[in-house]
């Protein structure tokens, strides 16, 4: 267990490495996740707009 | 070829002195940033010197971006514009001749202008010829590469704001140089490096900017 | 030398084709690097003698600069392309990745800072790095605004790298200039990347981070460009199509 909190303490450093890395997953995930939610809405907008058509 | 430059050179000068309001405006701009400075950190003369160079060139950088917004716009909207995009002349040459003399009505102006503002800062005498050819070599290199940007935003409503997000980083090398010069000379130190730096970026604007301004304005006008 | 992909390139349905056999391998490629490279520079990468294990931001900080950097040559490259050639997809793809080199300017810059918190002492610097990454953010922001204002498409797209090009023609001015004045006002602070040289089990990390932001850069610039292909051929059938099958 000790151990474990030395390693993410980093003797001190451990607030800015691991809030660093945080935010760098974040903004990573958000340029993956945006365009793929974009892209689902542009389906669903597609496929709703096709059954208005049909009906 | 020298004819059409000519023509072009007298039609900007009748169409200035018909506004010169638009002249003078830039200027007294100019002049008021200036002024804010020593209200804003207090009249100490010590300060003001250190901080002089810097306060001059930014205002300069202001003051140019601020005439520059206009730049092209009457020519647009008149459809002038477009008539230069069409005409057998090179359009390179056509925007040179017009960044040119507007440099001559604003940049020369405050290159006459700052250094008495520089002894109001409390600059030396001695570093007030350092000051005005720092800036004579620096204007015309904003104005360049300002037109730049106003051509890119010809057509835009929005266009003020928009100009200076676009050209202010790239006016971030002159503005080293410029006071860069001015530090050197408070302290005594040679300023010809830093003078050929700038007269090697205004050639280099010089002989750049016109291609880009005219790939812009073709861009703005075919819209 | 073949050019027919390049001529390809110029049809959207064979990019969306090609891309989309691509995009899984980049997506793998990118996750199972940065995986392993995070986790071999947190934990098994030996600590600075000087900064200890705050240094371990170097494996993000400087492959995400690395990444906003030359993200700016290759909008200049698309801009050439799209002025020359008048390729739609090089219009496409300087408009998609505008947005990801601002983020990656935005994470070197607030990885820098954080960083110089155990460093400096303060969370800000007027450092030459940090300073040029904050220039290079302006101008992004520039090409992006620029971009947003231009209501017509066409316009807004030649525009924009008109633009790019006379901001990378700039940009080693402005970097050395910046360079410059740093030296001039700061002489000899403490230089936080530049190591005359780094032991293989530190850069070995470095290296595997840098190629998976490259990696996971490309998935993202695939997929927005991918969906604005999709936006801009909607009328198209091979997109109809294309939508039906996925809904």
């Amino acid at each position: 267990m000790n151990s474990l909190s030395d390693m993410l303490g980093m003797g001190g450093h451990g607030i800015y490495v691991w809030s660093s890395y945080a935010i760098t997953l974040f903004v990573l995930a958000l340029n993956v996740v945006q365009p793929w939610l974009a892209r689902r809405r542009l389906v669903n907008e597609e496929a709703r707009r096709r059954r208005r058509e049909v009906m | 070829m020298r004819q059409i430059v000519w023509l072009l050179f007298c039609r900007e000068w009748r169409l200035a002195w018909r506004r010169p309001g638009d002249l003078l405006n830039p200027l007294v701009f100019f002049a008021l940033v200036v002024s804010l400075f020593p209200l804003a950190v207090g009249p100490e003369p010590s300060m003001l010197r250190a901080m002089a160079p810097g306060v001059i060139w930014v205002a300069a950088l202001l003051a140019t971006l601020l005439s520059l917004d206009g730049l092209f716009r009457s020519d647009y909207e008149d459809g002038s514009l477009e008539q230069w995009v069409l005409s057998p002349h090179p359009l390179a040459l056509m925007v040179l001749v017009k960044v040119l003399h507007h440099w001559m009505m604003s940049g020369l102006a405050m290159v006459l202008l700052a250094p008495l503002f520089g002894l109001m800062l409390a600059l030396p005498l001695s570093s007030l010829p350092v000051l005005a050819l720092t800036l004579l070599l620096g204007t015309p290199i904003l104005s360049l590469l300002g037109a730049v940007g106003a051509a890119l935003t010809v057509g835009l409503k929005s266009g003020g704001v928009l100009l200076a997000l676009l050209i202010l980083p790239l006016y971030i090398p002159v503005l080293i140089l410029g006071t860069g010069a001015m530090d050197a000379a408070l302290q005594g130190m040679p300023v010809t490096g830093f003078a050929l730096w700038l007269g090697c970026l205004a050639v280099l604007a010089l002989t750049l900017a016109p291609i880009a301004i005219a790939a812009g304005l073709r861009i703005g006008v075919s819209e | 030398m073949n050019w027919s992909f390049f001529h390809k390139l110029g049809s959207p349905k064979w990019f969306y084709d090609i891309s989309g056999r691509w995009l899984p391998w980049f997506a793998v490629a990118g996750v199972a690097l940065l995986v392993v490279g995070s986790i071999w520079g947190l934990f098994f990468a030996p600590q600075d003698y000087q900064q200890g294990n705050s240094f371990r931001i170097i494996y993000i900080h400087v492959p995400a600069a690395f990444v906003a950097q030359s993200c700016y040559m290759m909008l200049a490259v698309a801009g050439v392309v799209s002025l020359v050639w008048r390729m739609k997809l090089a219009d496409v793809a300087l408009k998609c990745a505008a947005p990801i080199g601002a983020w990656m300017t935005f994470v070197a810059l607030l990885t820098g800072a954080i960083w110089g918190k155990p460093t400096w002492g303060t969370y800000w610097v007027w450092d030459a790095r940090l300073t040029s990454m904050l220039i290079l953010l302006f101008l992004y922001f520039g090409i992006i605004a620029l971009g947003q204002a231009i209501s017509n498409r066409e316009t807004s797209a030649k525009a924009t790298a008109v633009l790019a090009i006379v901001g990378t023609v700039n940009i080693p001015i402005i970097k050395y200039s910046v360079d410059w004045w740093n030296t001039l006002h700061q002489p000899a602070t403490f230089k936080v990347t530049a190591k005359p040289a780094m032991p293989v089990e530190m850069w070995l990390p470095l290296l595997l981070m840098v190629l998976g932001f490259y990696a996971l850069f490309t998935v993202s610039l695939l997929m927005r460009m991918r969906l604005e292909v999709l936006r801009r051929e909607q009328k198209t059938r091979w997109v109809r199509e294309t939508l039906e099958k996925l809904s």
